[in-house]
């Protein structure tokens, strides 16, 4: 067949892609789980890998620009190409969330926990589902499941705002709590943003499938 | 607890190995060649090591001796009256233009197809036993699996097996540069030149072409002649930009990695060219 070998080098990127991907969602469960468990060596380790996938973001990019430059991309191809491009910095971004997450737990040193934590390990949970079905929706080049990951990032929204009410009670009872309060501010606030990242990624897979520039989600708060 | 969550984490955190260029000794090393037409210098001082089992591109404007150059990788030049050579040419660490080296052998390793398919008027089987026959082979049952081999390796096989015995010449000319490419292989030699060999060809057959290039280069060196810039930048692995000096010789401008060429050229003159900015 006529050229099988860029053939192979897009699905190559593409799983390269994936890849990435299915490790930037694992950041963000293990990140919760540092949080919840004040897991400082754990935290570490989340702050030490968010080198590597920064290696890789640039990595995808290089060969992105390779086969621009080398291969006369068109049509789905270059959509494609550009696709992986775009998501490729958004996953780079969402780690870096994920990084911020492990950051508080360093941050937090001894001092206890505000409250347990409920609703930010299901914001950790749905962000990851999340991810990991926009990912599977930018493999299989599905405009519909793209925009129905969009659909879910509302729950991520609700739960924000729920986190920030509670905390918020929190602080008025008891104003000596504001800083602890604020540390699970910014952990909710990080998986917040990362929904918004989803978000991104799933306008550029209907964009690889259907070729159309969308803005999904654009009531969402700004942040 | 706490390791065992972060072994799942490190375990997870496998980094995948790029792939190295090759690390072989160049195949061919071209060592401040110049070529002659009578007194006029149309290459000039070219150095240039061709690696082994990639695929070289020469690309430049036109009459900035890209042919010469790849006519002299194989001696070809010599057939051209008053055509004189300075400088070397080795393949393998020995001198083509040696005193003692027989020419025919070195076409024999050094193995060439053009830009416009010639296949002989004779049938396909014959086109490609011609080489093998030169050199000696007659047995049937050698000469059939040579050229199987050869058809095969050149991708053709199964759009010819049926028609051995027909004329190479009734195929289009998509599978004729395929057949003259099966011609070249027929002789088991170690680099292929091939000048301009997709410009007489449609898109489809030109990828064909550059796709069989790419199985090729496992086995063979390949260095391709193109006008066609986006012919280098898809098919090729390294490539060499030629330009003309003032006094309208050839010379070698830049030589690189084709995504290096083709993405951050070190040159002006290069990047000029490439981005048809020229002139």
């Amino acid at each position: 067949m006529p050229r099988d070998t860029f053939s192979d080098e897009l699905t190559g990127l593409k799983n390269q892609l994936l890849q990435l991907g299915a490790d930037a969602a694992r950041t963000i469960g293990t990140g919760v789980d540092a949080l919840k468990t004040r897991d400082r060596t754990l935290a570490e380790a989340i702050i030490a890998h968010d080198a590597e996938i920064n290696r890789v973001r640039y990595d995808i990019e290089e060969q992105c620009y390779e086969l621009i430059a080398t291969q006369q991309p068109l049509a789905s191809d270059l959509r494609e190409i550009i696709s992986i491009l775009l998501i490729a910095i958004e996953l780079e971004r969402i780690a870096d969330h994920s990084k911020n997450l492990a950051e508080i737990v360093i941050h937090m040193g001894d001092a206890p926990l505000l409250k347990p934590l409920i609703d930010i390990p299901r914001m950790a949970d749905i962000t990851q589902s999340m991810l990991n079905q926009a990912l599977e929706a930018f493999a299989r080049r599905d405009a519909a499941m793209g925009r129905a990951v969009c659909d879910r990032d509302d729950e991520i929204d609700q739960l924000y705002q729920q986190v920030f009410r509670e905390l918020l009670t929190f602080v008025m009872e008891d104003p000596r709590t504001v800083s602890r309060a604020l540390n699970l501010l910014f952990a909710a606030h990080n998986l917040e943003r990362i929904g918004d990242r989803i978000t991104n990624i799933g306008e550029r897979v209907i964009y690889a499938a259907t070729g159309r520039l969308e803005e999904l989600n654009i009531e969402r708060p700004a942040t | 607890m706490t390791s065992e969550r972060l072994q799942t984490f490190t375990r997870a955190l496998a980094s995948n190995a790029n792939i190295n260029p090759t690390t072989q000794p160049p195949k061919m090393r071209v060592q401040n060649l110049s070529f002659y037409y009578g007194d006029f210098r149309a290459v000039a001082d070219i150095h240039l090591d061709i690696p082994d089992r990639r695929i070289t591109a020469i690309i430049g404007p036109s009459g900035c001796g890209k042919s010469t150059l790849l006519r002299a990788l194989n001696r070809m030049g010599d057939l051209v009256p008053q055509a004189r050579v300075v400088g070397r040419v080795l393949l393998d660490d020995e001198d083509i233009y040696a005193p003692h080296v027989d020419v025919v052998e070195v076409r024999r390793r050094v193995g060439m197809v053009f830009q416009r398919p010639n296949p002989f008027p004779k049938s396909i089987y014959d086109n490609v036993a011609f080489g093998p026959r030169l050199l000696g082979v007659n047995r049937r049952r050698d000469l059939d699996s040579i050229i199987e081999k050869a058809l095969r390796a050149a991708a053709l096989w199964d759009e010819v097996k049926d028609k051995l015995h027909e004329s190479g010449i009734a195929l289009s000319g998509g599978q004729q540069q395929r057949l003259c490419i099966a011609r070249a292989l027929a002789v088991e030699p170690e680099v292929i030149l091939m000048d301009e060999p997709a410009s007489a060809l449609d898109p489809i057959a030109t990828y064909k072409i550059e796709e069989l290039m790419h199985t090729l280069r496992d086995e063979y060196t390949i260095v391709i002649v193109t006008h066609n810039m986006q012919q280098a930048a898809r098919a090729s692995d390294f490539t060499a930009f030629m330009n003309m000096n003032d006094q309208r010789a050839g010379v070698l401008v830049e030589f690189g990695a084709t995504r290096e060429i083709f993405t951050n050229p070190r040159e002006k003159q290069t990047e000029d060219y490439i981005t048809g900015r020229f002139g």
